[in-house]
Parts: C-alpha cells; sequence; structure tokens
C-alpha cells in the first residue's frame, strides 16, 4: 500500500482477451469484452466502474460459476499459478474454489443458507475439500476461525442461523468463511454494500487486517471510490465490459488519465469543500446488446464532442509513458490534464486528489 | 489442534486460530443467553397457536394411541362371528351394536384404525419419497432429464387414478400392503411438482452460487441446500396425501376391493351400508365407520393447513 512501484515477479493471476457474453431474450450481452490485466500476489487490486460494467462477471468467469447455458465465456487463458482456468476440467476447478480463490459476497444474508447454523456452513467449506477432516475437528476449526474475524462468543455463535447474527457479525462469518481453506486469492464483490457506514468501517478492518495477515491477494469490488482508495494497491476502471483505465491507487485518484475516471472522481461528493452541485456523468450507462462503436464511453464524453475519431475507431488501452504501470483507453489523454483543469475549475475544487492512504 | 486437521501444510499456516491482533469484536448487543431459534423451533411455536391444527394433532396422536393399543382398549375380539347377535343394536355388551356377522362394531372400529393409519402414513411417505427423488433430480438437473419427469407426471395426472388404481388392486390382489404399493405409486406426481418447483427456486438462490464458489458440487448442493430446503413443502404436501391415500383406502375397501376379510378396516366396515335397509333401520352400522373417516382426514387436513401456515417464511410470526 505505500510503494508506488509496480509489483513486479510472477502475476498470481494472468487474464489475457477474457469475454463473457449472455444470451437473452433481448440479444447477445456483451458483458465482459476482452479485457486482460494482472494479479500479483498480495496485492489488493480494486475493481471500480456502474453497475453493469462487468465487474462481478469477470469474476464469476474466473471463478467457472457464470449460470449456464444462458453465458458463455471465451478467452485466450486464464493463468492462476500455471493453470488455465479457462481449460480447466470441472472436477479440478471445484478443488480450485473455494479453497485457492474465495468468494466474499455481497449480501451475507442471502449467501448463507438460513435454515442452516453458519458453524455448520463454515465447517462444510472446509469438509468439501478435505473429508479427512472429521466433525470435530471442523467444528474446532470454525470456531477458530470466527474467533479469528470477531465474533464474539464464537462457541455459542457456531450453532445459531444467519437470521441471529447482526449484518456486520454475518459478514466477519462471510470473511472467515473465505479464509477457511487458506486461500491465495480472495475475491470480495462489493462486500460492504449491504452493511451501514460504521459497520461497513469495522467490516474493512477486518478484512484488511485478515488480508494482511493471510498475505492472500485480494481483488476488491466495488463502486465505492472512498474504499478503493483506502484499500487497493492498484485499481482496475471498468466501463462497458471493458477496463479504460488502471494504475496504482496514486497515479489513478491523482492523475487520471480517462474521462471517465475523472467523471467518477468529479461526481463524489466532498468533505472538504463546499459544493453547491454535485457534477454528474451525462447520459446513461450503454446498452450491452449493442455498445456503442469505437469508444464505448463517447456518448457521454466532454473529450469526444465533435471527433469522429471517437465513434470510429476503438481506442487500445495503452501504456502512459512515466514511472508507473499506467494504462489508458482513451484517444486524447494527452489531453486529460487540461480536461481535468477545467472540470476542476467549474467545480472550484481540484479532483484529483492526492490520495491520503 | 490445526496441526491434526489437515495434513497438508499452507492451508492452516495463516491463521492459526485465536483472534487476528488488532480486529477489534463485533460490538453488535445481542443477548447470548436469548436460546437458539431454529428453523424447526419457530414453525413450532406457529403452529401451536394455530388452534384447528394443534386440535387436529391431538386428535391424530389420540388416533395413534388407540391404533397401537387396540388390543388392551378393545371390549371384545374383533374376528368373533356370533351369528346369533347378528345387527344388534347398541346395548351394554356392544356400546356400538353388532354387525351381520354378530361381531362388536366398536372392537372392529379400534382394531380399523390400524388399517387405517398404516395405509395413510406408509403411502403417503412412499409416494412423497418417490416424489422428492424424481423431483430433485427434474429440478436439479434440468434440460432432457426434466422434461421426461415432467411429461409422466403430466400422463399421471391426466388419468382417473380410482379406476386405475382399482384396475391394479384387482389385478394384484388385494392386500394392505398392494394398496399402499398402488397408492404410492398414482399420487408421486402431485409431491413430484412442487419439490421440482422448490428445487428450480433454490437452485437461484445466493446461497447456492456461494456454495458453488466454496467448491460444492452440484450433487452436493442438492443434497446439502436443495433437498432440506424442499422439506417444509414436502410436509405440507405428504399430511394432506396421508389424509387422501385414507379416504382412497376406505373407498377401495367400501367396493370390496380393500383389506381381506375378516381383517377390520372402516371402509370395509361401511360396505355393509351398501344395502338401503341398513342404511335407514340400522345407523349404528354405518355411522361410526363413516364419522370416524371423515374425523381423521378433516383432523390430518386441519394439520396440513397449520403446517402450511407455520412453515411459510413470509408469514408473520
Amino acid at each position: 500500500m505505500d510503494s508506488q512501484t509496480t509489483p513486479t515477479g510472477e502475476p498470481l493471476l494472468s487474464v489475457r482477451n477474457l469475454s463473457t457474453t449472455f444470451s437473452t431474450e433481448t440479444g447477445l450481452v456483451q458483458a465482459v469484452r476482452n479485457v486482460s490485466w494482472e494479479l500479483y500476489p498480495g496485492e489488493i487490486l480494486g475493481v471500480v466502474g456502474e453497475s453493469g460494467s462487468g465487474k462481478s462477471v469477470t469474476m464469476a468467469s474466473i471463478m467457472g460459476v457464470v449460470p449456464k447455458p444462458a453465458g458463455k465465456v471465451s478467452g485466450d487463458s486464464v493463468m492462476f499459478e500455471g493453470r488455465d482456468l479457462l481449460k480447466l476440467p470441472p472436477r479440478e476447478m471445484r478443488k480450485i474454489r473455494g479453497r485457492e480463490i474465495t468468494m466474499i459476497f455481497q449480501d451475507p444474508m442471502t449467501a448463507f443458507n438460513p435454515v442452516k447454523t453458519i458453524g455448520h456452513q463454515i465447517a462444510e467449506a472446509i469438509r468439501v475439500h478435505d473429508r479427512r477432516v472429521s466433525r470435530k475437528a471442523a467444528r474446532a476449526r470454525s470456531i477458530e476461525l470466527l474467533a479469528s474475524v470477531g465474533v464474539p462468543s464464537p462457541e455459542a455463535r457456531y450453532s445459531q442461523f444467519p437470521h441471529e447474527y447482526s449484518g456486520g457479525m454475518r459478514q466477519r462469518a462471510m470473511i472467515a468463511m473465505a479464509i477457511a481453506n487458506g486461500p491465495k486469492l480472495i475475491i470480495a464483490d462489493e462486500p460492504t454494500t449491504a452493511l451501514d457506514v460504521t459497520i461497513q468501517a469495522q467490516v474493512l478492518d477486518v478484512l484488511k487486517l485478515i488480508q494482511a495477515e493471510t498475505g492472500a491477494a485480494t481483488i476488491l469490488i466495488t463502486h465505492d471510490l472512498g474504499l478503493i482508495s483506502e484499500m487497493s494497491d492498484r485499481v482496475l476502471v471498468m466501463y462497458a465490459g471493458k477496463v479504460v483505465e488502471s494504475s496504482d491507487v496514486f497515479s489513478v485518484f491523482g492523475n487520471p488519465q480517462h474521462p471517465y475516471t475523472l467523471g467518477l472522481l468529479a461526481s463524489l461528493p466532498r468533505i472538504d469543500t463546499r459544493l453547491d452541485s454535485l457534477l454528474s456523468i451525462p447520459g446513461q450507462p450503454p446498452s450491452l446488446t449493442s455498445p456503442p462503436p469505437g469508444c464505448a464511453f463517447h456518448p457521454r464524453c466532454e473529450l469526444s464532442r465533435g471527433r469522429s475519431e471517437c465513434w470510429t475507431a476503438e481506442p487500445p488501452l495503452v501504456q502512459i509513458a512515466g514511472p508507473t504501470d499506467h494504462t489508458t483507453a482513451c484517444h486524447f489523454f494527452t489531453e486529460m490534464d487540461t480536461e481535468a483543469g477545467r472540470v476542476s475549475a467549474m467545480l472550484g475544487v481540484d479532483v484529483r486528489s492526492k490520495a491520503e492512504s | 489442534m490445526t496441526d491434526d486437521l489437515r495434513p497438508d501444510e499452507q492451508a492452516t499456516d495463516h491463521v492459526d486460530g485465536g483472534p487476528v491482533p488488532g480486529i477489534p469484536p463485533d460490538q453488535s448487543e445481542w443477548d447470548d443467553s436469548l436460546p437458539i431459534q431454529s428453523p424447526w423451533r419457530i414453525a413450532w411455536r406457529r403452529f401451536k397457536r394455530h388452534r384447528l391444527a394443534f386440535g387436529g394433532l391431538i386428535f391424530v396422536i389420540i388416533l395413534v394411541a388407540i391404533a397401537i393399543l387396540a388390543p388392551i382398549l378393545a371390549p371384545q375380539d374383533p374376528n368373533v362371528v356370533d351369528v346369533s347377535a347378528s345387527r344388534n343394536p347398541p346395548s351394554a355388551d356392544h356400546l356400538l351394536g353388532t354387525d351381520s356377522a354378530g361381531r362388536d362394531v366398536l372392537s372392529r372400529l379400534i382394531f380399523g384404525s390400524r388399517v387405517s393409519l398404516t395405509v395413510g402414513v406408509a403411502a403417503a411417505l412412499s409416494a412423497a419419497g418417490l416424489g422428492t427423488l424424481l423431483g430433485l433430480l427434474a429440478g436439479v438437473a434440468g434440460g432432457w432429464i426434466d422434461a421426461i419427469i415432467m411429461r409422466v407426471v403430466d400422463v399421471f395426472l391426466s388419468f382417473p387414478s380410482l379406476m386405475l388404481i382399482l384396475l391394479l388392486v384387482a389385478v394384484l390382489g388385494p392386500s394392505v400392503v398392494t394398496i399402499i404399493v398402488v397408492i404410492a405409486f398414482f399420487e408421486w406426481p402431485t409431491a413430484c411438482r412442487i419439490v421440482r418447483q422448490m428445487a428450480l427456486s433454490i437452485k437461484e438462490q445466493d446461497f447456492v452460487l456461494a456454495a458453488r464458489a466454496t467448491g460444492s458440487s452440484r450433487w452436493r448442493i442438492m443434497r446439502k441446500h436443495v433437498a432440506p430446503g424442499v422439506l417444509s413443502p414436502l410436509t405440507v404436501v405428504a399430511t394432506l396425501l396421508s389424509a387422501g391415500a385414507i379416504l382412497l383406502e376406505a373407498a377401495l375397501s367400501f367396493l370390496g376391493l380393500g383389506v381381506k376379510q375378516p381383517q377390520a378396516s372402516w371402509g370395509g366396515m361401511l360396505e355393509e351400508a351398501q344395502s338401503l335397509t341398513i342404511l335407514k333401520e340400522m345407523p349404528w352400522l354405518w355411522i361410526p365407520p363413516g364419522a370416524i373417516i371423515a374425523l381423521t382426514v378433516l383432523a390430518i387436513n386441519f394439520i396440513g393447513d397449520g403446517l402450511r401456515d407455520a412453515l411459510d417464511p413470509r408469514q408473520q410470526m
């Protein structure tokens, strides 16, 4: 979190040209379009974007839990520790799911089976992967896990049902379940969306400390930019099923190189200044059945006004010269500094934050 | 402790139990002394509040007790024929009179409960079991398996089952076992449909996705999540099926295809009421078995109603 340098070494997870489509009655929904990115061991990768930008579907595709037969995953490869998850037989994939890659779900109320005790479900997560673990041992381990995430009186809580837990406690239990088998990668899909702000902070602390303790790489999906700036090392910005910008957290927040990222930053309420109104990104998220030609963001983009290039050519994700590994998919990213200045002047406050961590 | 859990290192290395330093405990106010509210306990509490259902349950429990204790409770041997005492009206010797063969009606009524309850419970359980198996298969597997099973269900439901049951019993020869098997064979589609429907909706729940993300296989999810989930509607269906089975058994016996004489059964006792004279002039021969059949079925249906309300998660406590 404190190093601004690009992570080095072998990536833990390397996604190459991943696409996911869903056939629906209204046509083929291109939920994820040709995305490529890496995740390095031990880092926290934040994935932001509005609803329907393909964040969750990307993760479901990696995990192999895209609903079939409507959903179809294609792409070159998803390499995880030398294995291509896209080509792994279901049997092998099941061994990875819940053991090496685990998920923390958005709403712990619905992600736990309401008619089974929390403890039973955590123990089940352990025993799914190792039948040699006795019921008694799994129980003991589950109680330890509950204790480790700060669930009070874990012995008694073990035998309680999800509805007897408070929201924050349920999410703690969810985290306990996610780390039960010592995963190498934890995917947290909007882990705090279902919680109120104070509980959010607590759960994030738990997540952060657990991450530090286990050293598992973490993907944090959210649409909360504050959360990203606080938690993650690197950021992926997704729009209409594509990655439009990626870099370390300081560069993205301090020096956004894509108009969409800038729009997101400008739309945040601020605690440091009094704003008359919040800027919003005009228009609405594009249809994924027929995404706009060229750059998917062009109908809503200030930079694209009157420029045919934006709707004829799709901008590639390019590396920006500089000390960090900063990429963007915009034809006119060189004008981003002026654009950021213009937006800041309009708001009366510099939207580019020098990210405090 | 953790060492003997997993022989392979890595897994437990990271979190070795106990609170991770720095993680504050959850501060939620919660009374730990509260009893655990298991779903079945909640349902039981709601069920008790349903007066008719609770009354029905007590009635059925008494009936079961009577059936079990029949040899002790029955004042006379139900099968002793005494032609000299044929069709006697109720008296001190025979509280509910005697039938055409001079057998004690009350004793036959008591022993008859055994047949009715056995058939009711066994047929309903077999029908529910078969229906659950096929319903789960259809719901979880989907595709052509689902299509085939559901078409079979449609075929079964479109036949007049009583006619076929009569035919089958006539061919196989009447006995308690035959009746149970045949009723189950024709009543499973109801359970199958409901189980399939439940399975389909459970399959879409987040916790099933979570279970998949945990690495559970499809069959494991079916066993651990879908099967327990269909249990509550299944309980209701099984209860109502047993009421239906009791009625069917009575109908079969009434038509002379029930248990073999001289074994007593409620439906068989009604067989005598096929004669107009008896119907008009000897009510003790048919009112008691008729009434007990009606009451039993009613009680079971009340229980079913109560269960439906108690197990409905949308219902207010």
